[in-house]
């Protein structure tokens, strides 16, 4: 399995919204290797042939009835917020990615 | 007086139906055996003030587990503050059943862990030897169990965080069958496995706790209706049981001699109660079981806990712009081991890497539920150490990641399959809790609490720890 490169860390980081400070960036990146080493064992397996399991029940298409039913009022939905204004969330002005 | 280290919640229900004792003394007790021993334990992150006007009797709730009005932070300070506007659905039937909730237990943080001490808020210490972990995720639960600081208490077990905690404090915990048990307001950790289920003292106490909080929730579209009502255990014999030993669960390096040995006399005593014991395989579950789980839970931790985003609830960092907020959120909410996970399942799930990890642990996971369900054709019930270890010190395993994932060996290849899995405690070493993990097919609930009740009996384990004995 290949060594995960600082470039490649520092993507994935990107991509799952973290961010990493220089200091953490090298200890990561070896523990990362380590557990991607042990993990890496399932490709041992030939499974060509083999269905993949997302879930463990045999339980497909759960229907419901299309009723309404309470919902939580738009001021206990709110009483979390960081910060809000009116009925919104309100964020800082987006930047780019 | 009440002696809330011996106090069986069915006792407790007892003592309160036959007007012994009110529900507010009750509560009150066990507020005061918190009083007294938390400080040193740390089970509790939150501690409730009163009971609520509950008519029945108190509980502990894992703090994974919404409730409406009391601080839920899952163990992470990107929950800190969070104040929950609804219940979990375990919670409402808790309630309506008048139990109250004495407080919230100590988790690591998000359940990733096998000792507690991934928790933002610090350690919770084992009852038996406060040098050493509870175990873990759910080591607040487990050992406010074990210290009598709860007459029981609800878990989550997503590889292994309700049985192994039970294991190491010496106490009855069920992970129930994938499905059974809403999850509705529950923090996700990995959906596919994640399930509630109950800590207690005994057997008797753990099946009810579970017929309060299973069966099917409107709320929770992966839950069923349970196939047959809970029964509670009666009775000493295990005749016409078939009990299996798979050798990989039972032989392996990993697991220490007194462990092993405390183990072996639980299945001779199986045998003296009339069960037939024999030996079986499960040749890929061990080997295979915690690598494709350590995919499997990262992939869907990386996706569940992307709602961290610091927009509508929990921890906001101050930044200039919206993708700064988002960054720096993540990075000074979370600890260490949700990041790693974080960062394993976004790599395992990223482009280029999809079908040689995730896509092959799925695969993985049906090769270990068709090997389960092979020898659950001739087996009722496997038998094996729930750890390979006893409690092991705080701070032993806390440098590498690896070998705390190890932790859980002998408790992932089950979860993995969606089966349900009792501990039952079986003996002592050097002092310590040794915990037998009952394996069987899913929806055998009833089977595990006949033989765990059975075994209880026969084994005359004391789950109180001698140093608490004043």
């Amino acid at each position: 399995m290949a060594e995960i490169s600082r470039e490649e860390l520092l993507h994935v980081a990107r991509l799952a919204r973290l961010e990493l400070r220089e200091e953490d960036v090298d200890r990561l990146a070896a523990q990362l290797n380590d557990i991607l080493a042990a993990v890496g064992k399932v490709s041992e397996l030939d499974l060509s042939d083999v269905p993949p399991t997302s879930h463990p029940l045999d339980v497909v298409n759960v229907w419901g009835a299309d009723e309404p039913r309470p919902s939580l009022p738009a001021e206990e939905a709110l009483a979390n917020a960081p910060e809000r204004d009116g009925a919104y969330f309100r964020v800082p002005p987006g930047g780019s990615s | 007086m009440i002696d809330t280290l011996r106090l069986t919640a069915e006792e407790a229900a007892g003592l309160v139906r036959e007007r012994e004792v009110t529900p507010a003394e009750l509560f009150a007790a066990y507020r005061s055996a918190i009083d007294e021993r938390d400080p040193e334990l740390h089970a509790y992150l939150h501690v409730c003030e009163d009971d609520g006007g509950a008519e029945g009797i108190p509980i502990a709730i894992k703090d994974v587990i919404g409730t409406r009005g009391i601080p839920t932070t899952a163990g992470s300070r990107i929950l800190e503050g969070y104040v929950p506007v609804y219940d979990a659905t375990v919670i409402a039937r808790c309630k309506a059943r008048g139990l109250s909730i004495l407080g919230k237990t100590n988790t690591d943080e998000f359940a990733m862990g096998s000792s507690t001490e991934n928790s933002a808020f610090g350690p919770t210490r084992n009852p038996w030897d406060p040098t050493r972990v509870p175990g873990g995720s759910g080591g607040g639960s487990a050992a406010a169990v074990a210290a009598g600081l709860a007459p029981w208490a609800l878990g989550s077990d997503t590889g292994g965080s309700i049985k192994q905690p039970a294991a190491l404090c010496g106490n009855v915990g069920l992970r129930p069958t994938y499905g059974t048990v809403s999850r509705y307001g529950v923090v996700a950790f990995a959906s596919s496995l994640d399930q509630v289920g109950p800590v207690a003292r005994n057997v008797r106490d753990c099946a009810l706790l579970y017929s309060i909080i299973a069966g099917r929730d409107l709320c929770d579209s992966t839950t069923v209706e349970l196939p047959e009502p809970v029964a509670l255990p009666e009775g000493d014999s295990l005749k016409g049981l078939r009990v299996g030993v798979p050798v990989e669960f039972n032989e392996h390096e990993a697991i220490e001699p007194g462990v092993r040995d405390a183990v072996q006399h639980a299945i001779e005593r199986c045998r003296d109660l009339g069960a037939e014991v024999g030996e079986c395989s499960l040749p890929r579950s061990v080997e295979y079981g915690m690598p494709c789980y350590y995919l499997i839970a990262p992939a869907e931790a990386s996706s569940n806990l992307a709602r961290y985003d610091g927009v509508r609830f929990g921890y906001r960092a101050h930044a200039r712009d919206r993708l700064e907020m988002y960054e720096r959120t993540r990075d000074e909410g979370f600890g260490e081991e949700p990041k790693r996970r974080i960062m394993v399942g976004t790599y395992a799930l990223s482009a280029g890497y999809y079908d040689a990890f995730y896509g092959q642990a799925q695969k993985v996971r049906t090769v270990l539920a068709r090997e389960h369900a092979e020898v659950f054709e001739r087996f009722d019930v496997l038998v094996s150490p729930t750890s390979p270890t006893v409690a092991f010190a705080l701070g032993a395993r806390t440098a590498n990641p690896l070998a705390m994932y190890l932790s859980d060996l002998l408790t992932i290849p089950s979860c993995l399959a969606g089966l349900p899995g009792l501990n039952v405690p079986c003996g002592l070493s050097e002092g310590l809790p040794v915990g037998l993990q009952l394996i069987g097919p899913q929806f055998s609930e009833n089977t595990l609490f006949r033989m765990g009740h059975a075994l209880e009996q026969a084994l005359g384990f004391d789950p109180v720890p001698p140093r608490l004995v004043g």
